[in-house]
């Protein structure tokens, strides 16, 4: 029997959906291997996102409000979530593997004795945990070989787990975080201002390549709109500033499988492929009909993408009216 | 101050990879590079110096005599000041151990600031420099696209989901680099030279005093992912659309 204890991710407040996705993968383990889960909702004036969370099975959501852990100070969420997993007896700690579960649960890990395993994308026959190696040109079966474990989890390998109606209780859990923030002080956080879908909850996803140059806004922006999709970038278009770093797509920026995504402009080396392979259909827009990007593109046009895009996005919003 | 600096060898990300007889990792003959993460953590390690007068580099490598030839030529001769390969079978650690092994590098070095870099492009874990940071009880900046030290305290700016995160740590700390942090330079002619007469130790893991050298997670076997097939290519843009709209009914 094992107990989990999942962290839940959220943003100012409301709950994102990586953490349903990575409770879809915590209830494959628990159907598994029997036993049960609890939340872990680490933040300040987050009581929203406990009460989110209460129908959704959960045998307990713990919830830990202090203003030590506003932002996630690696040190000092690693310190609580531990303490919790230790304190209600939880042998498995899982995350989505955004940013934070990143930069968090290998510290957790530590803390507990417990090997870990990043960015699992199955649970295979064996019991062993898949996930990609090499950016993804192979997958890798291992095994925990400790008593207590650590997951981060690819949400894009996981459909969001749906409620399943109950009213889990929502307990407190006394922090002292605060001896962990010592020597970390958060300084400033320059975010993205933006009315679109996030990149990991898209349905469809325009993403453009060092191809656009400067004119990567004018391109994908109007695209995005008739398609109600979120925008996401290659590396090289990241590099050259034409699109900030919370669009980058692939081995080492955010990983996607919406149901539509159209590379454009982009060559499609390995490392973006990582990112976005899994696309249910994967649209092509490039003037080179060599690149690589075609290989993998279900629908591929060869054109100039400063033609072509704003001829599509016209198209569409004909069709749509 | 004192900089400890990560030089691990990957397989090179345009290799063809084969999977190796027992399936449980590739063959080993195929070309290796020094991971790309590591050679931003180098640079930046040696821009900290310049800026910093009487700043030792040290650059560290664990694995076999193949790994020494990378801390001397991806490090050394980049300009770090002395190397250090902690000799270790590939095969039979995580990382786990190799956190384990950089605390007991650290130990014996007590440097200010270890700079590694955010994931190693074979594994992928993207998860020794936050153990090592929490057996060391030090504070971590991960993901770092700018890195600024003065006053015993570096003020980093992460790349996170969202946009960029500014921290102010207090030394000593553990820094991994992101991609963005800088452009790596290249190794002078002279400067490869020089590495061949820089300071090398060499360590087993016995000398570091670790508790056990138990790994805690096993790779038993590797796959192919099952590919993608290549689709058709239209020929205008109006075919583009009424394709998405009646046959992948995805607009
Ligand atoms: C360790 C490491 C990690 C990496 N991680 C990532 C990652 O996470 N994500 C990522 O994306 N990359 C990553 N990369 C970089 C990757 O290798 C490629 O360099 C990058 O993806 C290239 O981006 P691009 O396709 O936009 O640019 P390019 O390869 O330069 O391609 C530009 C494309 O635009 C096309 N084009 C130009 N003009 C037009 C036009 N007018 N109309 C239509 N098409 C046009 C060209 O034909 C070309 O195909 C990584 C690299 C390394 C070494
Ligand atoms: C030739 C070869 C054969 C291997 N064979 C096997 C095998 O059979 N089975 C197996 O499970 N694994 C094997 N490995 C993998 C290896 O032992 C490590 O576990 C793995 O490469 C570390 O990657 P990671 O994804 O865990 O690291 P990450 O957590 O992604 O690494 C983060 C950072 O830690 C630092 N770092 C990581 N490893 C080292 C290192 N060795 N020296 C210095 N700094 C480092 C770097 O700065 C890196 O950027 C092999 C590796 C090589 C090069």
């Amino acid at each position: 029997m094992s107990k989990v204890l999942i962290l839940a991710e959220h943003d100012k407040g409301a709950l994102k959906k990586v953490t349903l996705n990575t409770l879809a993968f915590a209830r494959q383990y628990v159907a598994k291997f029997g036993g049960s889960y609890d939340f872990a909702v680490l933040g300040h004036n987050v009581a929203g996102v406990a009460e989110a969370l209460r129908s959704y099975g959960a045998g307990v959501v713990h919830l830990v409000d202090h203003a030590d852990l506003a932002h996630p100070i690696a040190s000092a969420w690693a310190k609580v979530l531990a303490d919790l997993a230790k304190s209600i007896g939880a042998d498995i700690v899982v995350g989505p593997a955004s940013t934070t579960g990143k930069d968090v649960l290998p510290r957790v890990a530590v803390r507990l004795g417990a090997g870990m395993a990043s960015e699992i994308v199955s649970l295979t026959d064996g019991g062993a945990f898949r996930r990609p190696m090499w950016a993804g040109n192979l997958m890798g079966d291992v095994k925990i070989t400790t008593a207590n474990k650590v997951i981060s989890v690819r949400a894009s390998a996981f459909d969001a787990a749906e409620a399943t109606g109950g009213q889990s209780p929502v307990t407190a859990f006394a922090s002292d975080a605060g001896l962990a923030t010592a020597r970390v002080k958060f300084v400033s956080f320059d975010g993205v201002q933006s009315t679109r879908p996030d990149l990991t909850e898209a349905a469809v996803v325009v993403a453009g390549g060092r191809g656009l140059k400067d004119k990567f806004g004018a391109v994908t922006e109007p695209l995005a709109d008739v398609l109600g999709a979120a925008i996401g970038a290659s590396r090289a278009a990241v590099d050259d500033g034409f699109a900030p770093n919370d669009y980058q797509i692939g081995q080492t920026g955010k990983v996607v499988a919406p149901q539509l995504y159209f590379a454009i402009a982009i060559s499609g080396a390995v490392q973006h492929l990582a990112g976005m392979k899994n696309s249910k259909v994967i649209v092509a827009i490039n003037k080179n009909p060599d690149e690589p990007i075609f290989k993998v593109a279900d629908y591929g046009l060869v054109a100039d993408a400063f033609v072509a895009v704003p001829e599509l996005t016209a198209q569409i919003k004909t069709l749509r009216g | 101050m004192k900089i400890l600096v990560s030089a691990k060898r990957v397989s090179d990300p345009n290799a063809k990879l084969a999977i190796a007889k027992d399936g449980k990792w590739i063959e080993g003959d195929v070309e290796y590079i020094l991971n790309p993460f590591c050679e931003n953590a180098i640079e930046c390690a040696l821009q900290i110096a310049e800026a910093n007068d009487g700043t030792e580099t040290v650059a560290i490598g664990i694995g076999d005599d193949e790994t020494a030839r990378f801390i001397r030529q991806g490090a050394l001769a980049r300009g770090i000041d002395r190397g250090i390969l902690v000799s270790a079978d590939e095969e039979a650690i995580d990382s786990d151990l190799i956190a384990r092994i950089y605390m007991g590098v650290v130990h014996r070095e007590n440097p200010d600031i270890v700079l590694l870099g955010k994931q190693a492009i074979d594994g992928d874990s993207n998860q020794v420099g936050q153990l090592l940071a929490e057996y060391l009880g030090w504070p971590q900046a991960t993901f770092a696209s700018k890195v600024e030290v003065s006053g015993g305290k570096a003020i980093v700016t992460r790349e996170v989901d969202g946009g960029l995160e500014t921290l102010e740590v207090t030394l000593p700390a553990v820094i991994t680099a992101d991609l963005r942090l800088n452009e790596p330079r290249f190794a002078s002619l002279a400067g490869i030279m020089k590495a061949k007469k820089k300071p090398f130790d060499e360590l087993e893991i016995d000398d570091l005093d670790l508790e056990d050298t138990d790994t805690k997670v096993q790779v038993v076997g590797l796959s192919t992912p099952s590919g993608r097939k290549a689709g058709v290519i239209v020929k205008d843009v109006e075919e583009l659309v009424q394709k998405l709209r009646s046959e992948a009914r995805a607009i």
